[in-house]
């Protein structure tokens, strides 16, 4: 039993490894992972700096406009960097080679879980640390309630990954540019920089729907009022739970169609 | 007792030949790639499945290798079987095939160092750099995989293909786009280590002499089926024919409607 789970997380750690070796190869990709959180950062700073003395809503809390980016960046690149990953198998056509080792799909899924959270903190740490001197924010004083908005937009954006692609393994390369787009098409309901007052009645239902809602009502909540909302922790985390079971079960389901129909050995560009 | 240690099944998995097919179908929406395959593959032989496009060998291969489940059937590979327990089986068998490159942003050495630990090796420099000696591939470890020529390409992937010490090889055309002499050294390194290990090869091939110089069994396809089998020379004797390749050609258009004779 130790020695197959030992066996195991030498399998996830050559994978992961693999994802290491493709991020080294290439520094304009590494460069990639930190030029747009840290564009986004400077460019939302800038702005904190200026609605502070023309808006109450950021006077009472500078950080609330450059928190809310970088956490949404936290769920935008937990799910592109598990996709990603995965992008990296199809376009080098991969996956015949994989699968005939004792790799098992959910080896494979953790690498790329692990994976996601190194891009994440690869691509933010740098500019979370860059607000400190620019801004004299920082992110950090959150303490932990960040940890827990940090790991459940972190899942939320596993979940989504993993069913993106699923539907790659299904649809093939043609589904490729879900990949970058799908998460922007929540941005509007998870109420990042505004509260979910501010939405028509019946929107508010679709947005109490998603994990990243209560995340960034919570993160207003502490910076407003000092006030960490453990109901919003829960209710997120049962919701990325539900999420994360949808998004593995479509992986998966996917992956075992791709070996009916023969594509794992046929998948990519 | 024997059995409550496993090892009745142990003695009976290592008795059982290399690959058994049972009656093996695989049906698409459109298409039947495989219609009631069966044969057997004994250890320690080199045996070929020989047929043109669209016979149905690739599919097998896919099969036999977990890629690829079929719509029916039974499929043993080194006494297990394939489709309930293949993860007993696919730390001992390895492919190749020039058609799948490895990765071609990593070099070399990491290619097949990952593949080393996906494996689970331990001593992976040692048998690495062994393996590199042994192919001639040593110059170029520390090259990205995609700079490769299409020989070195085929050296490196066999070189991934033998890190576990496979009991079973299955290869892909193994010297498809290689120029006469890099085709002859690999088929001579081949054979020189199924000999030297005693593992089993079974390969898909358009190459007729390359059949005929390494394989002692050929199984003849055509439409998913099975049309003939045997050793190149009782194959060549039954046909009355000069060559394998002749044989090929009889049977390829012995009954295709598809493909008029070249006039």
């Amino acid at each position: 039993m130790t020695r197959d789970l030992c066996a195991s997380a030498g399998r996830v750690w050559a994978m992961l490894l693999r994802y290491l070796y493709l991020l080294r190869s290439s520094w304009p990709r590494t460069l990639e992972l930190l030029y747009w959180p840290t564009l986004q950062m400077l460019i939302w700073g800038f702005m904190s700096k200026f609605l502070y003395v023309n808006s109450s809503y950021v006077f009472r809390a500078f950080g609330v406009l450059l928190a809310a980016v970088m956490l949404w960046d936290v769920l935008f690149r937990g799910q592109l960097g598990l996709s990603m990953s995965f992008l990296e198998e199809m376009w080098a056509r991969n996956l015949g080679h994989l699968f005939v080792t004792p790799l098992r799909p959910h080896e494979w899924v953790l690498s790329l879980l692990s994976m996601s959270v190194i891009r994440v903190l690869l691509g933010l740490l740098p500019a979370a640390l860059l607000a400190i001197p620019l801004y004299h924010y920082s992110i950090f004083a959150m303490g932990l309630p960040l940890v827990a908005f940090f790991a459940v937009l972190l899942i939320m954006g596993w979940a989504l990954g993993l069913a993106i692609c699923g539907l790659i393994l299904r649809q093939g390369m043609g589904a490729e540019g879900l990949a970058w787009t799908v998460v922007f098409t929540l941005s509007p309901i998870s109420c990042v920089y505004y509260p979910v007052s501010t939405l028509p009645g019946w929107l508010q239902y679709a947005a109490w729907a998603l994990p990243s809602t209560y995340v960034f009502e919570g993160m207003r909540a502490v910076l407003f009022t000092g006030v960490f909302r453990a109901d919003y922790l829960f209710g997120a985390l049962a919701l990325d739970l539900v999420y994360l079971v949808l998004g593995a079960v479509a992986f998966f389901v996917a992956f075992h169609d791709a070996r009916r129909r023969g594509a794992l050995l046929q998948m990519g560009e | 007792m024997l059995a409550e240690y496993g090892v009745t099944s142990h003695i009976r998995t290592m008795a059982a030949p290399a690959v058994k097919v049972d009656n093996l179908v695989k049906c698409y929406p459109n298409a039947v790639a495989v219609d009631g395959l069966s044969f057997t593959v004994a250890r320690g032989t080199t045996a070929a499945l020989l047929g043109g496009n669209g016979a149905g060998k690739t599919t097998t291969l896919s099969i036999l290798l977990g890629l690829l489940l079929p719509t029916s059937g039974k499929v043993q590979v080194l006494g297990e079987d394939i489709l309930r327990h293949r993860y007993r089986v696919l730390p001992r068998m390895n492919f190749s095939s020039p058609f799948v490159d490895l990765p071609h942003r990593l070099t070399v050495r990491q290619n097949l160092l990952i593949y080393a630990r996906l494996y689970g090796l331990p001593d992976r420099g040692e048998r690495i750099d062994q393996l590199a000696s042994d192919l001639q591939i040593s110059a170029f470890l520390e090259r990205p995989a995609g700079k490769l020529s299409a020989g070195q390409k085929t050296r490196v992937a066999l070189a991934k293909a033998l890190l576990n010490d496979p009991e079973l090889l299955l290869l892909d055309e193994p010297t498809a786009s290689l120029d006469p002499d890099t085709a002859d050294w690999v088929r001579s390194y081949l054979e020189a280590w199924r000999a030297r290990t005693g593992a089993t090869i079974l390969m898909a091939s358009h190459n007729m002499s390359e059949v005929e110089r390494l394989c002692s069994d050929v199984v003849m396809m055509k439409a998913g089926r099975i049309v003939d089998r045997g050793s190149p020379k009782a194959l060549i004797d039954r046909y009355g024919r000069a060559n394998l390749e002749e044989v090929f050609l009889h049977i390829a258009r012995e009954t295709s409607a598809e493909l008029e004779p070249v006039k």
